[in-house]
């Protein structure tokens, strides 16, 4: 049985539909990836599911319970890790793992043995009693994740879990995930700006204007966008563009001052349009395609150009520095 | 149920916590009330003169100075909650298992105890201004700083559910403060006030938290004791609602009845706000 199941799920906010008649369904133990640009419906989509936001229409259950009528058993079934800090910084990481577990009524003995068990795996045990504004970006992040499994839950989600550290605290912070996932079989349903993030999942949902527009495993998107991509740049793009489009066929785009184009077969394409070519070429480069291009060729959009929220990124920074 | 009871203990649990690690926060509420007993018991006790029944000055304030430290940390239930909703720990509460209205008593009751420390703290300056304290007295005062602080929680909550910064609110306490402390009979008595400000001071919850604090410290005689204006014309230092006295009992069922009718509209905005 998928531990979630969402059917036909919409949100509307006044006039604008934000979440426009979603159906997917997320199988247990499996990563799963949801992107798209901002303002696409992913947060309002998330907050749907972890009972925040109630739909507009259409249904959706976590771990078999309805997230509209079930309310607090899907809370209890779920575990967050926000964009945004959500720790209390004038109190310990102990206090704040406390605070969490008698809220969703966990026994004393269990807390105890589950905080000692996460702390010492995310590797904060020895600090366990310093107070979270001591704690550096990274440390909140890890003791977030910590808390937010204290109470066992059956599907974590992690919404840009990643966001604004450093790539070392990254790659850390994703052994854990991974780790966590094999040991406890744990769901995770994850967003993300970085890419090389998303190649975790093992699907990967690209949702665009609140509707789902892919849906499959990285590499199979991967090969949709149809070959390898070929990226030109010459002293004259246009003339690139206009020879590959009308001696060959091929649909180039202009992006940054390179013309990128996709070829199925590319290491053969490449030297014959080489020889071919009468202008200047400056570079060409020759690649297999990116989960990158799939966003790309999928929304128009590249995910880098995104605003990476910075409200959210300024207000941690800030925060850091004046508390 | 059961997500209401918990969501009241462990909110007010977490605000316990946070009162004893913040420290600045204790000291800071305590200072405005001090600066204004010292300052106008100080500047005015001359001038003043002594009420009848041998009570100076300084002894007529004290009591709604209490009721002053009670008023300021209740009122900071408000402040926790846009502090809560600013640095991203209310997302924290609000994915939990634990009912809105839970969530919102929780805050009005951590509220309150807090206040009550304080306003307990308060007591130990007694002596110094000549007011001499009996365990009847604390077991009278307890009950009324608590019924009066989460009265003010609530005032601090509602106020609290939809504003989204720290400085917005801020601005929005000062507003409310200074009236809500100088029109409540703390450093006057209410029936000697021309018409209109008595009817303002007669809507403020605070001016009958004062009253029965000032008849708690001194005595019943507080409502029946007589202040002289020039002229000889004499007034009731008390509070007369539709030409009746007020005892404690009335004073606090009154700031109940204000707290109570403030607390459902606080859980009502909240739970509107946040789904």
């Amino acid at each position: 049985m998928p531990i979630i199941e969402v059917d036909n799920l919409s949100k509307q906010f006044g006039e604008i539909k934000a979440v426009d008649g979603v159906s997917f369904k997320v199988e247990e133990g499996e990563v799963f990836g949801f992107l798209g640009p901002n303002g696409a419906g992913k947060t309002t989509t998330i907050n749907m599911l972890c009972t925040l936001l109630r739909p507009t229409s259409g249904q959706a259950r976590v771990a078999g319970l309805d997230v509209i009528k079930d309310k607090n058993d899907v809370r209890r079934a779920i575990g967050l890790v926000f964009q945004e800090t959500t720790l209390d910084d004038y109190l310990t990481a102990e206090q704040n793992i406390l605070f969490h577990a008698l809220a969703y009524a966990v026994p004393s003995e269990v807390r105890k043995q589950r905080t000692k068990e996460l702390l010492t795996l995310m590797e904060l045990w020895e600090r366990r009693k310093s107070k979270i504004r001591t704690y550096s970006g990274g440390m909140k992040r890890r003791l977030e994740i910590a808390r937010g499994l204290v109470h066992l839950p059956r599907v974590l989600f992690l919404d840009e879990p990643t966001l604004g550290l450093d790539p070392q605290t990254r790659n850390r912070i994703w052994d854990y995930i991974l780790d966590l996932r094999e040991k406890q079989g744990l769901t995770i349903f994850l967003t993300t700006h970085y890419m090389d993030e998303a190649e975790h999942s093992d699907r990967i949902a690209v949702i665009d204007h609140g509707k789902i527009v892919a849906l499959n495993t990285p590499d199979s998107l991967k090969d949709q966008v149809g070959g390898d991509v070929l990226t030109i740049s010459s002293d004259n793009n246009e003339l690139v563009e206009d020879e590959l489009r009308d001696k060959y066929g091929l649909v180039p785009e202009v992006n940054n001052g390179t013309v990128s184009v996709r070829v199925p077969g590319g290491e053969e394409f490449l030297p014959q349009f080489v020889r071919a070519y009468e202008g200047t070429l400056q570079s060409i480069g020759l690649r297999r395609p990116t989960l990158e291009d799939v966003f790309l060729h999928l929304t128009g959009r590249e995910i880098r150009d995104e605003k990476v929220d910075e409200r959210a990124l300024m207000r941690n920074a800030m925060r850091a520095r004046y508390r | 149920m059961s997500e209401t009871y918990r969501g009241i203990w462990v909110v007010a649990f977490r605000e316990l916590l946070r009162f004893v690690a913040d420290r600045s926060r204790m000291i800071s509420s305590f200072m405005f009330p001090l600066i204004f007993l010292v300052v106008f018991g100080a500047g005015f006790s001359r001038i003043v003169g002594r009420l009848e029944g041998d009570v100076n000055f300084i002894q007529f304030i004290y009591p709604g100075i209490i009721a002053m430290t009670v008023v300021m940390s209740s009122l900071f239930a408000g402040t926790s909650v846009v502090v809560d909703r600013e640095y991203g720990f209310l997302k924290e509460v609000l994915v939990a298992p634990l009912s809105r209205v839970g969530i919102i008593l929780g805050k009005a009751l951590g509220g309150s105890l807090t206040a009550l420390i304080q306003g307990t703290i308060m007591l130990a300056i007694a002596p110094l201004v000549g007011l001499s304290i009996s365990p009847l007295l604390v077991l009278q005062l307890l009950p009324t700083l608590l019924v009066l602080s989460l009265s003010l929680s609530g005032l601090g909550i509602l106020m609290a559910t939809r504003m989204r910064s720290q400085q917005g609110f801020q601005f929005l306490m000062q507003l409310m403060v200074f009236p809500l402390i100088f029109l409540s009979g703390v450093f006057f008595p209410v029936q000697g006030v021309p018409t209109w400000l008595q009817i303002v001071a007669k809507f403020n919850p605070l001016t009958y938290g004062v009253d029965a604090i000032r008849q708690i410290f001194l005595g019943p005689r507080a409502s029946g004791l007589v202040a002289e204006l020039p002229g000889n014309e004499t007034i009731s230092t008390g509070v007369i609602l539709f030409n009746h006295p007020m005892g404690i009992i009335e004073d606090v069922a009154v700031i109940g009845a204000i707290g109570a009718a403030l607390l459902l509209a606080g859980v009502w905005s909240f739970s509107r706000t946040e789904a």
